[in-house]
C-alpha cells in the first residue's frame, strides 16, 4: 500500500520540521518528506490541506480490561476507541483478569492484537504477583514475551522494601517501573480529594499526602537503585514539585498527567453525587490544576495520558461509594488537548507532540516516531478546526463513562496510520 | 406562604424564610398531637414509602407517626435487608417500589448521596432521612425547633457541637442550618473527630478544649460517641474521652445560667455525659428533641406533599 500525503503542516520535533510539506508512504515506511513530491507509482494521494500531520501518538496509560472484564472493554474495542481518538499506540495495563503477571497473558495481549488491534498495544506487566506487593512477578518472562514496562498500577507497592527488590531485581531489563502512588494507611477507603468536597459531601477523603509521601519514597528508592521511574497520573503541586527536585538531581524520574487532572477539579462533584467524575487519584483543587498545566508548559511534566479506564454503564449507575474509579480518555484526550492547550497558546503542536508522542516512546523504550524518510510510518492527522461535541453515543468504547460529556471542543483526528497501513480515514475507523 | 420544594435532602437549599417556615408549621402541628384524637386527615390518599436501607429506631418511628398522625398510607421497606443482598441496585429497588405509585420516599441510607439517586429513578418526593456522613435534615429541623422553643431566636446564638463531628451527618446538617439561622456554630473536639474542612460546612470555631468553650454557649449538643467505629481508634479510650469531653456535673459551674444540653440520641450514660446531665431538669432537653421529631416530620410531610392547598395555612 502506498500513500502521498500532500499539504499537511508537518511538526516533528525531533526531526526539527514543522511546515507545510508533502510525505509518502510505502510499505511500512515513509518514502519522503518534502516539498511538491512525486506520486510513487499506485500511490493514493491524499490532500491533507488544513491539517497537521504528527508522529503517531501514544497513550502510556490504558486499561483495556481484556482479559477478564470484556463487558467493559476488549482489545478490539479499546484499540479501536484508540485509533478514533488519532492513537497508534497504547500501553495496557496489568490489572486483567488473570492478571498480567506473566509471559502467558502478555503473549495473549500481543497476539491478540495483532489479530483484532487497530493500533499496536505495548503491554506492561505487574511488578508483583497478583499485584498483591508480596512476591515479585516473573519479569524477565514477560520482557521476553514483550513487556515493555512494569507497573503495580491501580494500588501500588505498599513497602518500601518489596519496591526496592521490583526495582533491584527488575533493573536488569532495562525497563521503566510505573509508579501509582497511592500510601493505603493514608488514603484507606478514600473517595475523593479530602478537603472541602469530602468535608461537604461527606465522604472520606483521599489526601494529597497519600500521594506525596509515594512520590517522595519512589524517587528515594530510584536513587537509591538507580532504577528508572515513571511516576502515574500525578496530580499535586507538591507531587510535581518533588519530580521537578528529582530531576534536577539527575535522577531517570518522568511523570505524567492525565486530561481529567488537568481540566476538572474537584469542584465539579456536587451534591449530584458525579459517579464519572470518581477517578483514582482524585480529582483535585484549582491550584493543583494549574501547577498541573503549569507543569505542563514548563516541561516538568512528561507525559499526557488518559488512564483509559472503561467501566459499565450499570457500574457507574449506583453510590458514589460503590461505583468503581476511573474514566474513559482515549477518544477525548487529543480535543481537549488540543481545545484547552493549543487552541489556547499555552503550548505549541509541537510540545503536544513531544507529550504525546515523542516522550510515552523514549520512557516506554518503544520505536520512536519521526516523519522522516526510512521510518516507520506511524502517522496521526488532525484538523484543528473540527468542532465536535462529546456525547454518550459517540464513543467507539463500549465504555460512556467520560467525565466529559457535553464539553464542546475544537481539533479532532481524522487520519491514522500505522505502519503504514490505514487505522482511521476521514475520521472513520478502517 | 410560599414554599417550593419538592425533596427535603440538601438544607443549605433551604433559606432561613423556608426554615421558619417549617418551624411555625411543626408548631401548629405541635396542637395535633396534645389532643385525645391525634390524626389529622392532612395526607389521607398519600402513600410516603419508608426505605431504611440501615438500622434505625428514633428516626424511622418517628417518621412513621408524624405519616400515620397526617393519615397517609406508609409502607415500611428495609432495602438491606431484601434487594440490596439479593444483588438489586438502589435504582432498581426505587424504580420497583416506584411502580406502586407513591407519593414520598423517606430513605436511609449508608452511603452519601443515596437521597440524589432516588430522585433520579421516582417522580416521588424525597426526604433524606440520613445518608452516609452526608445529612440528616430532619434531624437538625427538629434540633433547631427545640432550641427555638427555648431561645426564642437564633440571631447571635452560640451554638457548640461537642463530639464526633466527623462520622456524623447530623452535623452536616445541623451546622449550615444553624448558620443560615444566624446562629454562631463551635465546634469541640479532638482533630481526629473533626473533619478536614470545617469552614466549609460554616463552622466559626474549632476549639480542643471544652472547659474553653463551655463559659461562651447558649446551646451545648452533645454528639454520640459511635462506639461502633472505634476501631481505627480516633482516640485511646472512653475513660479518656469521657476526661476531656463529658459534660458531666464538675463541669456545670462553667455553663452559663441558661444553657440548654441536646443531643441527637440515642445517649450513651458514662461517655457523653454523666447521668446528671443528661436528665439535668432545666438543662437537659434531649426528649424534647425527640418530641419534636414527630412534630417536624409533620411539617416537612405536609409542606413537602400536602402543598398549601389544604386548609392549614389560612
Amino acid at each position: 500500500m502506498a500513500f502521498l500525503l500532500k499539504n499537511a503542516h508537518v511538526v516533528d520535533p525531533v526531526a526539527g520540521l514543522d511546515g507545510v510539506m508533502d510525505v509518502a508512504l510505502e510499505g511500512e515506511k515513509i518514502t519522503a518528506v518534502g516539498e511538491g513530491l512525486e506520486a510513487p507509482a499506485d500511490a493514493e494521494v491524499v490532500d491533507l490541506t488544513g491539517k497537521y500531520l504528527v508522529p503517531g501518538l501514544v497513550d502510556m496509560h490504558v486499561h483495556l480490561r481484556d482479559p477478564g472484564q470484556e463487558y467493559k472493554e476488549d482489545i478490539e474495542s479499546g484499540t479501536r476507541a484508540a485509533a478514533k481518538g488519532g492513537f497508534t499506540g497504547v500501553c495496557s495495563m496489568p490489572n486483567t483478569d488473570p492478571c498480567t503477571d506473566n509471559g502467558i497473558v502478555v503473549q495473549y495481549i500481543k497476539t491478540r492484537a495483532a489479530e483484532v488491534g487497530h493500533c499496536r498495544v505495548y503491554p506492561s506487566g505487574a511488578c508483583t504477583r497478583g499485584l498483591k506487593g508480596e512476591a515479585l512477578a516473573e519479569m524477565g518472562d514477560m520482557v521476553a514475551r514483550g513487556a515493555v514496562a512494569f507497573t503495580d498500577d491501580g494500588r501500588g507497592i505498599q513497602d518500601a522494601g518489596m519496591m526496592r527488590r521490583v526495582m533491584d531485581y527488575g533493573i536488569m531489563f532495562g525497563k521503566v517501573f510505573m509508579s501509582h502512588c497511592q500510601d493505603a494507611g493514608l488514603v484507606g477507603e478514600g473517595q475523593v480529594n479530602e478537603g472541602v468536597v469530602s468535608t461537604r459531601l461527606g465522604m472520606l477523603g483521599w489526601p494529597a499526602e497519600g500521594e506525596e509521601l509515594q512520590i517522595q519514597r519512589d524517587i528515594a528508592l530510584a536513587r537509591l537503585t538507580g532504577a528508572k521511574l515513571h511516576i502515574q497520573h500525578i496530580t499535586t503541586k507538591r507531587g510535581l514539585d518533588m519530580v521537578r527536585a528529582a530531576k534536577a538531581e539527575g535522577l531517570p524520574v518522568t511523570c505524567e498527567v492525565t486530561p481529567h487532572h488537568l481540566f476538572l477539579t474537584e469542584d465539579d462533584i456536587d451534591a449530584t453525587y458525579p459517579t464519572a467524575l470518581k477517578v483514582n487519584p482524585p480529582l483535585r483543587t484549582a491550584e493543583d490544576a494549574a501547577a498541573l498545566l503549569e507543569g505542563v508548559i514548563d516541561g516538568s511534566v512528561d507525559a499526557i495520558v488518559t488512564d483509559h479506564a472503561p467501566h459499565a454503564e450499570w457500574e457507574k449507575a449506583r453510590e458514589f461509594a460503590f461505583a468503581p474509579f476511573g474514566m474513559t480518555g482515549i477518544e477525548t484526550s487529543l480535543g481537549l488537548v488540543l481545545t484547552n492547550l493549543v487552541e489556547t497558546g499555552k503550548i505549541s503542536v509541537a510540545r503536544m507532540v513531544e507529550l504525546m508522542s515523542v516522550a510515552p516512546r523514549r520512557i516506554l523504550g518503544v520505536e520512536a516516531a519521526s516523519i522522516t524518510a526510512g521510518a516507520t510510518a506511524d502517522i496521526t492527522v488532525f484538523d484543528p478546526a473540527q468542532e465536535w461535541d462529546v456525547t454518550e453515543d459517540g464513543f467507539e468504547s463500549k465504555a460512556k463513562n467520560s467525565g466529559f460529556i457535553g464539553a464542546h471542543l475544537t481539533g479532532r483526528a481524522t487520519d491514522v496510520f500505522v505502519g503504514g497501513e490505514p487505522t482511521l480515514r476521514n475520521g472513520a475507523i478502517c | 406562604m410560599a414554599f417550593n420544594h419538592k425533596h427535603l435532602i440538601d438544607i443549605t437549599e433551604y433559606s432561613d424564610t423556608d426554615i421558619m417556615t417549617i418551624l411555625e408549621t411543626a408548631r401548629a402541628f405541635s396542637s395535633v398531637n396534645e389532643r385525645a384524637i391525634k390524626k389529622v386527615p392532612t395526607l389521607k390518599g398519600k402513600t410516603i414509602v419508608n426505605m431504611f436501607n440501615e438500622p434505625s429506631t428514633r428516626t424511622r418511628s418517628s417518621f412513621e407517626l408524624a405519616e400515620k398522625r397526617l393519615s397517609a398510607d406508609t409502607m415500611n421497606f428495609g432495602g438491606s435487608s431484601t434487594s440490596t443482598v439479593k444483588g438489586e441496585s438502589l435504582i432498581d429497588t426505587v424504580m420497583t417500589l416506584d411502580s406502586y405509585k407513591i407519593d414520598c420516599i423517606v430513605i436511609r441510607d449508608k452511603h452519601a448521596g443515596a437521597p440524589y439517586m432516588v430522585t433520579q429513578a421516582s417522580p416521588a418526593a424525597v426526604i433524606d432521612a440520613g445518608d452516609g456522613k452526608h445529612q440528616h435534615p430532619t434531624q437538625a429541623l427538629l434540633d433547631l425547633y427545640t432550641i427555638w422553643n427555648h431561645k426564642g431566636s437564633f440571631d447571635g446564638l452560640k451554638v457548640g457541637i461537642v463530639g464526633d463531628i466527623s462520622h456524623s451527618r447530623v452535623c452536616g446538617s445541623l451546622v449550615p442550618a444553624l448558620k443560615i439561622m444566624g446562629a454562631e456554630v463551635t465546634l469541640v473536639g479532638p482533630q481526629t473527630l473533626i473533619p478536614p474542612r470545617p469552614d466549609v460546612l460554616g463552622a466559626d470555631h474549632v476549639v480542643f478544649n471544652l472547659d474553653d468553650a463551655l463559659p461562651d454557649l447558649d446551646v451545648v449538643y452533645m454528639l454520640r460517641v459511635q462506639m461502633e467505629r472505634l476501631e481505627g481508634a480516633p482516640f485511646p479510650s472512653i475513660r479518656e474521652y469521657h476526661d476531656l469531653y463529658g459534660l458531666t456535673k464538675r463541669r456545670e459551674h462553667l455553663m452559663k445560667s441558661d444553657a440548654i444540653i441536646c443531643h441527637p440520641g440515642p445517649i450513651n450514660r458514662g461517655v457523653e455525659f454523666d447521668s446528671y446531665m443528661a436528665d439535668h431538669p432545666e438543662r437537659s432537653v434531649i426528649l424534647e428533641q425527640v418530641y419534636a421529631g414527630i412534630c417536624v416530620r409533620m411539617a416537612a410531610l405536609y409542606l413537602l406533599l400536602g402543598g398549601a392547598d389544604n386548609g392549614l395555612s389560612a
